[in-house]
């Protein structure tokens, strides 16, 4: 792998781990007592590690092949195996803290392990870990191959995984330690913001880049999703993370915002998370893989159109949604419930553009495992932004607010759409990227799919009846005026259900488990091939400049 | 450059555009499509013109209907308040006797009664009221203050070692860390304690222990052992424990001294509330002994 860098940019990646070393050490030595000290010892052995790394291999002979011939795949290959490894992580977290609210004695009386800490293990684990490095990628992946372009250099994608990765490992660990800022999806401390917006700033940079090199007149569908999502989750980040630390040697930060205003920015951010990190990245996933796996042209070049800025412009009004019937005033929770249903419509067109491309690669769903992961993904898409749309109807929230029905409407999200959708991605890529001729196991992708989708239809249908039957319990009146179920009631009547969610989140941490072990028996056991005319041309010839080095 | 081909299953053009095999068609945008965009619109448009919507500068759009949320919110406490007033005033001015005596009033007083102390008692006490390890059980018919009305709607106002001003007091003294008491007269004291209770032990242990009770628990436990409702300290005669009864958790108990905590409710529940908690105990209490 460092054999692809050339040795100015193996001096290059030493100098930028080098200074993220030192920047650990001083961290170390500033924030002693506290936990940012032990946050710098990570970052100095996360970069020392970097180091030593590109410069054992430092006077390797340079690499002679003519770059421009090929894509730049080496940090795809990583950001691949890496989600996978979060998958399991995140997933495995997820399994824990749902038994614990089954359970509460898992907790095995540690403040590390408690529920509060545990589960933003799990939230950002899923979200950022396993989410954004597939996101991240795939985006390598999609963006040289639809540009037919190879990136720029070969330092700047392996500083945004990277990068990126550190920020996930602080993240983690810090909430195990209890550093949070309690900003829902958004909880890491000040210093790991700065860095994520340094890392973020340059994945955006490096896009462009690549886009303005592309050897295509048009930009495809799916570098649009991808544009929204690193754009607005680089102001998302920035917006709703100003604070000002404590102290430059702590963790702690008071946030800019304040009651009302800080609940609105936090929602702001959290619904736009979930809108252009959770959406809009996977909708470029399932713009390039879907049609790719399915042979089929998309269905409707203007129904995109109309899909993709309706999403872009009304998703960013929706967010007030969380807070009806709080103090939050009445007008912005009405501009919140609109806007939200108005976001339907091209919600929905985006899944249906994706079914409707299918038309006539229907016998290819059902024989084809990883085809009908991304099927089923685009499917849940359309059930969840229903469910979403709905959900922020204000009466349709005073029932649902609070309860395990938020639970299920986020796990069919993120289950059904985010997870189904890249894992049939990364069965589609994997064979592509390590130039294998087949999946190891096409078996096993079976496995995958059929644990993966009973293990969401199991969670979401446990949450619904939970949060449904939660939810009625609340509002239960006696004769008398008065309250008919204590609070203690309705955990009892939700046990059941909770035992039934972790059951099903059990069934999908098992798929993830057998998709990583598929995987990476694909990259060691296959026999190696060499694809079609997987290399940049220009669009003129429709040739290869010069064949593939590799 | 771009050449236009027609999908042959669909019968539609392609846009011309190829990104790594990757085409699209231009099929139109089918019309349900544009009527369910112009049926949420317009249906956002009417929740517009009705409801509070846009921003001014200084001030919202109000909406045709008027509708205020805080004001929803007074308007349907006051309705909900209407109708317990029926018998929450009752309640409050009643005695117990005859809160008891009327039926009328005894049927809020049991549909209340379970979630009230489910959301407020149970977090210690337990869901059934048995109590736990350092929580007294309200079951039984030993009461630390008094087990009458006017006793447990009391206890129930000021709490106990709680912020109230004036909150019952009570302490037991830490005989061991404070160095009262030796090791050894603390396990001989426990041994007396316990033969109150009917536990057997040798005869000169409880002798020489019935004489350190005496000089060091009698004058709150009293003589007999049989405790003092006034300052709340327990009776060592029956078989309830709060903190246990074996040989450990009562050295412990000595040793270190108690002083268990219970909040005040007056601020917290009302009148009418802590009048429905007491017979609610009253009758548990009253079950459980049957």
């Amino acid at each position: 792998m460092m054999s692809n860098l050339t040795r100015a940019e193996r001096a290059n990646a030493m100098v930028i781990a080098g200074t993220g070393a030192f920047i650990g050490l001083v961290m170390a030595a500033a924030g002693r007592g506290d936990p940012m000290g032990a946050h710098g010892w990570i970052v100095l052995a996360f970069c020392g590690a970097l180091f030593f790394v590109v410069g054992s291999a430092y006077e390797d002979p340079e690499p002679t092949q003519d770059r421009t011939a090929s894509y730049y795949d080496d940090p795809t290959k990583v950001g691949i195996l890496i989600a996978l490894f979060w998958a399991v992580v995140g997933m495995g977290m997820g399994v824990w803290v749902a038994s614990q609210l089954a359970w509460p004695d898992l907790r095995f009386d540690a403040a590390w392990s408690s529920f509060g800490r545990i589960r933003p293990v799990h939230t950002s684990g899923v979200i950022f870990g396993f989410g954004g490095n597939a996101l991240i990628a795939t985006s390598f992946h999609i963006m040289q191959r639809t540009c037919r372009a190879r990136m720029p250099d070969q330092v700047t994608p392996w500083f945004v995984l990277l990068g990126f990765n550190l920020f996930c490992i602080v993240a983690s660990s810090g909430y195990l330690m209890g550093v949070t800022q309690s900003k829902e999806y958004a909880e890491p401390e000040w210093y790991a913001d700065l860095w994520l917006v340094v890392v973020w700033v340059v994945y955006f940079v490096l896009y462009i880049r690549t886009l303005a090199r592309r050897n295509e007149p048009h930009i495809y569908v799916a570098n649009w999703y991808y544009l929204a999502f690193i754009l607005v989750v680089a102001v998302l980040h920035i917006v709703n993370n100003l604070a000002v630390p404590a102290s430059l040697t702590g963790a702690k930060s008071y946030s800019a915002f304040a009651g009302v205003q800080d609940a609105m920015t936090q929602w702001w951010y959290g619904h736009n998370a979930v809108a252009f990190f959770l959406t809009s990245g996977f909708l470029g996933m399932l713009y390039y893989f879907l049609p790719k796996r399915a042979e089929r042209p998309i269905y409707s070049y203007r129904l995109s159109i109309l899909s993709f800025w309706g999403i872009t412009f009304f998703y960013i009004w929706a967010g007030s949604h969380h807070l009806h019937y709080t103090a939050l005033p009445h007008w912005v929770q009405t501009l919140g419930m609109t806007f939200s249903v108005m976001l339907l419509v091209p919600s929905w067109a985006s899944a249906g553009n994706a079914l409707m491309t299918l038309n006539g690669a229907w016998h290819k769903v059902r024989d084809d495992a990883t085809l009908r992961f991304m099927m089923v993904a685009a499917v849940f898409y359309g059930l969840s932004t229903f469910e979403g749309s709905f959900m922020a109807i204000r009466p349709v929230n005073g029932l649902s607010h609070y309860t395990d029905w938020t639970v299920g409407h986020v796990h069919a999200g993120a289950m059904g759409w985010v997870a189904l959708i890249s894992f049939g991605s990364i069965y589609a890529l994997a064979p592509v990227l390590w130039r294998r001729e087949t999946i190891y196991s096409w078996k096993a992708v079976e496995w995958h799919f059929w644990l993966a989708l009973a293990g969401t239809v199991i969670y979401v249908f446990a949450m619904w009846n939970s949060g449904i039957t939660q939810g009625l319990m609340w509002r239960t009146y006696t004769e008398s005026g008065t309250l008919a179920y204590s609070f203690t009631d309705t955990l009892v009547a939700m046990h059941p259900y909770y035992v039934a969610r972790t059951f099903g989140g059990l069934l999908f941490l098992i798929g993830a488990c057998i998709g990583a072990w598929n995987v990476v028996m694909t990259i060691r056991r296959m026999p190696s091939e060499t694809p079609e005319r997987d290399y940049p041309t220009s669009s003129e010839s429709r040739e290869p400049a010069l064949p593939a080095a590799e | 450059m771009s050449v236009k081909d027609r999908d042959p299953l669909t019968g539609h053009q392609t846009t011309g555009h190829e990104w790594n095999g990757i085409t699209e068609l231009n099929t139109r945008v089918p019309r349900a499509v544009w009527f369910f965009v112009i049926v949420t619109h317009v249906w956002a448009l009417v929740v517009w013109v009705l409801m509070p919507a846009w921003p001014l500068v200084t001030t919202y759009t109000k909406g045709l209907l008027g509708t205020d949320q805080r004001e929803e919110v007074q308007e349907s406490i006051a309705v909900a308040n209407a109708i317990r007033d029926d018998w929450s005033s009752l309640i409050a001015d009643l005695p117990v006797d005859e809160i008891r005596a009327d039926p009328a009033l005894m049927a809020p007083v049991n549909d209340t009664a379970h979630a009230l102390f489910g959301d407020n008692c149970a977090g210690c006490h337990g869901s059934d009221a048995a109590g736990g390890p350092g929580f007294p059980s309200l079951v039984d018919d030993a009461w630390l203050w008094g087990g009458d009305a006017d006793t447990i709607m009391e206890t129930l106002r000021v709490g106990i070692n709680a912020t109230h001003p004036e909150t019952r007091y009570a302490q037991m003294l830490a005989f061991g860390e404070q160095g009262i008491l030796p090791r050894d007269d603390i396990r001989t004291v426990v041994d007396y304690v316990q033969s109150l209770s009917g536990t057997g032990a040798p005869a000169d242990r409880i002798a020489a222990g019935a004489e350190i009770y005496a000089t060091n628990c009698a004058s709150c436990h009293g003589e007999d052992g049989t405790g003092m409702a006034e300052i709340g300290a327990p009776n060592l005669r029956d078989d309830f424990w709060i903190y246990g009864g074996g040989d450990e958790a009562m050295f412990e108990t000595i040793w270190g001294g108690r002083q268990g905590w219970m909040p005040a409710w007056e601020d917290r529940l009302t009148v009418a509330d802590r009048k429905i908690l007491t017979i609610y105990l009253q009758d548990r209490a009253k079950e459980t002994a049957q």
